[in-house]
This record gives structure tokens, C-alpha cells and sequence, in this order.
């Protein structure tokens, strides 16, 4: 069955928490890098929170922006990998194949929303972190890429059982972690194609806008944000 | 003065193949020294992770693409140059082809290493190219960067190919003059030339298609290297103006480095004689006019920007003219347009002195041009939460230092093996100097003979 698995943020109710930041490290296996990298810009966070103020002092407000991979139908990274290490997936996603990228980077400067992190060493977890790995992903070396996967791992499980339960799958039956984790319930998970699944109806919301749309890249993630 | 015998363009050209000096040892052992410390640089990169490197996210390029894009450019003086000017018939480049074929080829390999230097696991840069593999993984052909790996590999190809045809017959002269090591290292190089008429018949031919051929190839390859950049939607990179402007900005910086090759071998190898000031001053024209050229299209990308108005467009233009690289932005355009306008369109000033010194900003002001295209835009990328800086480290600094002493290197290595001025072709032109129906000064030697007859000399 084709999908076109998409995300819904509603940026309305993001509180800036950054649990999805936390929960994507834990599930994927992301390298904390340290103080002295962080310093030189080479921090790994698959999902981040931006922060951008609007208006003037005093009348200032705050707003978040989660990005993280925006699963592009369009996207600018495939189609300079020279050796595919990222592709199109049947399901829409951006895959992305750990063995066999070779580290040209030029993903990550084709990349309009720069959420495509390279490992510039081999990552090191302290102990007793060493001992937290998710064993459904796995631990990538020093000089390749990586990036979102809208938790891979945890669609490929979902299917799997479904197959073997011989049923559709169901909307809603599973989440990637950082929507599982969001307190506020901002983010919704699901297959676009679906007219029946809640992330079908939310993007067709009003308030529905994609970030950085003028750039071309289709993505498949919807921002709802009230302009004020 | 008398026209230099053939005997006396025998000893003056082969001269420095045979005689050392012990300067020459001392340069060898400190270029060699540098390329080392490079070597060992890269070592280090490829043990602990590029990490050692200034690149962060968002720069994910910075020195190691500049270099590739710099000597890529100035690979562009020699085959592009010499190509010219065989197939105009321009006599003066008879001294002029062998020194910037030898340019092209070696830049070139400087160029072409970079790719892989730069790469996050350099051990598997085969899975660039196309070759048949049990997984059945092809190269992606949609990527830029495939293109840059057949245009680069073809170009090497063909450039060394042209620089190697018009060698035979000086490799053969080689070959019957040495002894010992020498006849046994000229004797597979020369191909078993023996100056027959079909032999001669067949170089030219080959030399005639080659020139034409290598033109195409050549302007195709720092095209593409452009693309590398033009391609993805990347503020002030997504430029369709990036192939021709790339291209100038190849042959001016290319122009540059043979002047200032040109200018040492001729001090360091007593060419006095051959390349001579009517050089300088021809090429300094060609240098000139590139420079206006390139500054044209700085004027034209800059200026459509600013008045776009697109904001991440302007995100980068600022930061190139206001913000952070300000000085290097105004430095390029001192080295890349006010030196060389102000030396060379004056005629008294397009002396060698004049010439070299002009080559000399040229050259360090592309470099900063390539880092300029490069690096500013990756800062400045859309999202401004995600801004960054970038800095080289040492170890890219070392390997970049490492670069120019190869290319001196290797050029000084060159030019012990083989006579870095066409010796066959001098002779021709000497020859058909002597079969010209107009009568020819005595007193004056070849160069400025032919300064006097221009070209097409022989009018055959």
C-alpha cells in the first residue's frame, strides 16, 4: 500500500520544552557531542526549537519553531548524494543509508533548514550512557551523515506486526518519539494519504503553512501558526 | 646578435636537465618538507575524523573545497592558453605551450585531490566512480558532484595527453643525446620516434585534433565545478551566471600562474633569451582583459542580488560586503581589479617586474574569491537560528600551505626531466623564420622576430 507518512505541528500550542529533544536523542542513539564541539557549531540534534521573537521591547512575543527533517518531496539532498546514500523511500520518506554515504556533506549544504548533522568523530558515550542504546537503531561512525528518519525503526516494527496480524495499519498506532513525548500535544504523526487520518485533516487546517515553502522543497511537514 | 645556432638552443634548453645546482637541492628539501608536513596533516585527518578541521554545521565546506576550485581554476592557464594559441597560429607561444601544459597537468592532480581530502571517509572514494559492483549500486549521475568526477578525470586525461604528444620528438632528441639512466628512462618515453614524415604527419594531426578537442573539455570542466554550487537552492550560490564566471574567473587566475612560472624559469634557468618581455607584455593584455572581464561579473551577480532584495540573498550579500568578511571582500577587489588595472594599462608598467607583481595579487585574490563564494553563503543559510561561523584550523591551513609547495615541487621536478621549452618546436619556427619571403633582421633573435612578423609566420 503506498503512504505518504507527514507530520502536523501545531505551532499554536508548542510550549518549547524541547521533551521531543530529548526523547529523539534517547530513541535514535544521537551523539552528545560536548561542550568544547558544541562551541565550534557541530551539535546533533535531529529535532531542535528554534526560537524567534516578534514585535518591539516591551510588546515582545516569543514564538518556537521545532525543525527537524522536513521529509521533502522535492528534496535538494537526494539529488546531490553521489553515491545515494540518501534517497526517496517508496513510503516518501528521506532515507538515509549510514554505510554507504562517503561524507561529501553536500546534503548538508543543500539542505535549506540545515537538520542534516554530520559526525565530524566517532561518538562517545560516557558511562553509564554507554549501557542506554535503543538496539532497533543503529550507532553511526565518524565521517557520515545523519538526519531525522521520522523514527524508522518504529514504522518498519508497526508494519511488521501488522503484516504478521494480517490487518491494516491504524492511525495512530504508533508515533516517532518526539510525538510521543510532546506534554502540549502539538505534533501529529500519520500518512498524508490517508483522507481518513488525522494529520490528512489537521493539514488541510487554515493556519496550515510548510516552512521555507518558497524554496520549493514540498515538504512533509505542516506548520499551523495563527498569524496575528 | 645572432639567431641562437641550433647547437646553442640544444645547450641553453637542456642545460638545466643536466646541471644542479645546490639551490635547486635546498628548494627540493623545503617544498619537499612542506608537502610532508601536509601529508602528515591529512594523515592525522583521516586517524582522528575531519573534525580536526574548522568545518562545523552549518560550513560543512570551507578550505579544502576552496583549494579544489582554486587549483581546478588555475589549471585553466595551460591547456585553454596553449590550445589558443596553436590553433590561431599565434608564432610567439613556441616557448610559451610546454611550461603551461605542464601547469594544467599538475594543478590539475592538485585539484583533483581535494575531493577526496575533504571527504568525512576518503578510504571509499571509489564509490564515486561508475564500476561494476556485486551490490549493483551505481553512482548517482544526478549528482553535481559525478559530473565534477568525469569532468575532472577527462580533462586530466586529455591534458596530459596534450602535453605529452608535443614531447616525443624532444624525448627522442633526449634519448640520442643521453647516456646511463637517462637513455634507459627516455628511450619508452619517446616511443620509438625516429622523425620519419609519417610521423611527423601523424604528431601534427594529432596536436590539431587534441587543441580542438581540449577546448570544449576545458570549459566544460570549470563549469561544472560551478555547478557544484549553482545547483542546490543555496542563498547567492543558485546563480546561473556561476558557469561563465567560473570559467573567467579559471582563466585569469590561470593567466597568473604562468606569468609568475614563466618569470622563475626564466631566472632560475637562464631563459633570458626565449621568454622574453614581448611574453610578458602579450600576456599581461590577456591578464587584463580578464580581469575586466571578471570584475563585469562580479558587478553583474552583485548587483542583480541587491536589487532583488530577496532577503536570504541579502543575508549573504551583507555579510560579504558589511558584515564579517568586509576587508576580504574589498582585498579581493584590490588584488583582482585596481593592481592589475593600475600595472597593466599602463604600457610602461607591463613589464615583467610589473607583469609578475600583478599575477602575484591575482593569484591570492581568486583564492579569497573562491573562499568567498564558498563560505559566506553556507553562514548565512535561510534560517537564521541556525547561522554559523567558520574558521580553519591548522591542519587545513598546513594542507593548503602543502599545495603550493607541490605545485612548486612538482613543476621544478618537471622540469629536470624534461625540457620545459618544446625544443622541436622552436627549431620549426626558426626554420620557417629562414624560409620566409621577407628578409629577416640579423641582429634580432627569434622572440622579437617574431614580435616584428606576428602571425601566421610562415604564410604557407
Amino acid at each position: 500500500m503506498k503512504r505518504q507518512w507527514g507530520m502536523v505541528i501545531d505551532l499554536d500550542r508548542c510550549t518549547g520544552c524541547e521533551a521531543c529533544v530529548a526523547a529523539c536523542h534517547a530513541e535514535n542513539n544521537i551523539a552528545t557531542v560536548g561542550d568544547d564541539q558544541a562551541a565550534k557549531g557541530r551539535t546533533m540534534h535531529w529535532i531542535r526549537v528554534e526560537r524567534y521573537w516578534e514585535g518591539e521591547f516591551p510588546d515582545v512575543r516569543l514564538r518556537y519553531q521545532p525543525v527537524f527533517c522536513q521529509q521533502c518531496a522535492d528534496a535538494p539532498c537526494e539529488s546531490v548524494c553521489p553515491v545515494y546514500a540518501t534517497y526517496h523511500n517508496p513510503e516518501g520518506l528521506n532515507a538515509q543509508v549510514y554505510n554507504r554515504c562517503v561524507g561529501t556533506r553536500y546534503c548538508g549544504n543543500a539542505c535549506p533548514y540545515n537538520v542534516r548533522f554530520f559526525n565530524f568523530f566517532n561518538p562517545v558515550w560516557d558511562k553509564p550512557l554507554n549501557l542506554q542504546f535503543n538496539p532497533d537503531v543503529s550507532v553511526r561512525s565518524v565521517g557520515i551523515m545523519e538526519k531525522c528518519t521520522f523514527c524508522i525503526q518504529r514504522i518498519k516494527t508497526a508494519e511488521i506486526k501488522a503484516l504478521a496480524e494480517k490487518r491494516e495499519l491504524k492511525d495512530g498506532e504508533f508515533n516517532p518519539a518526539c510525538v510521543q513525548s510532546c506534554p502540549a500535544n502539538a505534533m501529529v504523526f500519520g500518512d498524508l494519504d490517508d483522507p481518513q487520518s488525522e494529520v490528512a485533516r489537521l493539514a488541510q487546517s487554515n493556519r496550515a503553512t510548510k516552512l521555507l515553502e518558497g524554496v520549493g522543497t514540498e515538504p512533509n511537514v505542516i506548520c499551523l501558526r495563527s498569524v496575528s | 646578435m645572432p639567431v641562437p645556432s641550433v647547437e646553442q638552443l640544444n645547450e641553453d634548453i637542456l642545460r638545466p636537465l643536466v646541471r644542479t645546482s645546490w639551490r635547486y637541492y635546498l628548494a627540493v628539501g623545503i617544498l619537499g618538507s612542506i608537502v610532508l608536513a601536509a601529508v602528515a596533516a591529512f594523515l592525522h585527518q583521516v586517524y582522528s575524523g575531519i573534525g580536526v578541521s574548522g568545518l562545523n554545521e552549518p560550513v560543512f565546506w570551507g578550505f579544502y573545497i576552496t583549494n579544489f576550485v582554486f587549483w581546478i581554476g588555475i589549471s585553466h592557464a595551460g591547456t585553454l592558453i596553449s590550445a589558443i594559441l596553436r590553433l590561431t597560429h599565434a608564432e610567439w607561444r613556441r616557448p610559451v605551450t610546454r611550461c603551461a601544459e605542464a601547469i594544467t597537468v599538475f594543478a590539475l592532480m592538485i585539484g583533483a585531490a581535494f575531493p577526496i581530502i575533504h571527504l568525512g571517509r576518503p578510504y571509499l572514494f571509489f564509490w564515486l566512480l561508475p564500476y561494476p559492483s556485486e551490490r549493483g549500486i551505481w553512482p548517482n549521475f544526478h549528482s553535481p558532484l559525478i559530473w565534477d568526477a568525469f569532468a575532472i578525470t577527462t580533462y586530466l586525461t586529455g591534458s596530459t595527453i596534450f602535453l605529452y604528444l608535443p614531447t616525443i620528438p624532444d624525448f627522442a632528441l633526449l634519448r640520442d643525446k643521453a647516456k646511463g639512466w637517462r637513455r634507459r628512462l627516455y628511450r619508452p618515453l619517446s616511443l620509438g620516434w625516429t622523425g620519419t614524415p609519417r610521423q611527423w604527419h601523424r604528431l601534427e594531426m594529432a596536436m590539431r585534433i587534441m587543441a580542438v578537442v581540449i577546448l570544449p573539455v576545458a570549459v566544460s570542466v570549470h563549469t561544472i565545478v560551478s555547478w557544484d554550487f549553482a545547483m542546490p537552492p543555496v542563498p547567492m550560490w543558485h546563480s546561473t551566471a556561476f558557469g561563465p564566471y567560473f570559467v573567467a574567473g579559471a582563466i585569469f587566475s590561470g593567466i597568473a600562474a604562468l606569468i609568475i612560472a614563466m618569470a622563475f624559469l626564466r631566472k632560475a634557468f637562464h631563459l633570458e633569451e626565449y621568454l622574453t618581455p614581448f611574453h610578458f607584455d602579450k600576456l599581461g593584455k590577456l591578464l587584463l582583459l580578464m580581469s575586466l572581464i571578471w570584475a563585469y561579473f562580479i558587478v553583474a551577480e552583485r548587483l542583480t542580488i541587491w536589487y532583488g532584495n530577496d532577503s536570504p540573498e541579502m543575508a549573504v550579500y551583507w555579510s560579504s560586503s558589511q558584515g564579517r568578511f568586509t576587508h576580504l571582500f574589498w582585498f579581493m577587489v584590490f588584488c583582482n581589479l585596481l593592481v592589475p588595472f593600475s600595472i597593466l594599462s599602463i604600457k610602461r608598467f607591463r613589464t615583467i617586474t610589473g607583469t609578475v607583481i600583478a599575477s602575484t595579487t591575482v593569484v591570492i585574490g581568486m583564492w579569497i574569491e573562491r573562499f568567498l563564494i564558498i563560505v559566506p553563503s553556507l553562514e548565512r543559510k535561510y534560517l537564521p537560528y541556525t547561522w554559523g561561523s567558520y574558521r580553519p584550523s591548522w591542519v587545513e591551513i598546513t594542507i593548503t600551505a602543502g599545495t603550493f609547495a607541490a605545485m612548486a615541487l612538482l613543476y621544478m621536478l618537471f622540469s629536470k626531466f624534461v625540457p620545459i621549452i618544446s625544443i622541436w618546436e622552436m627549431k620549426l619556427g626558426m626554420r620557417q623564420e629562414a624560409n620566409s619571403p621577407q628578409p629577416i633582421p640579423v641582429e634580432t633573435r627569434l622572440p622579437q622576430i617574431v614580435a616584428e612578423t606576428n602571425f601566421p609566420a610562415s604564410g604557407s
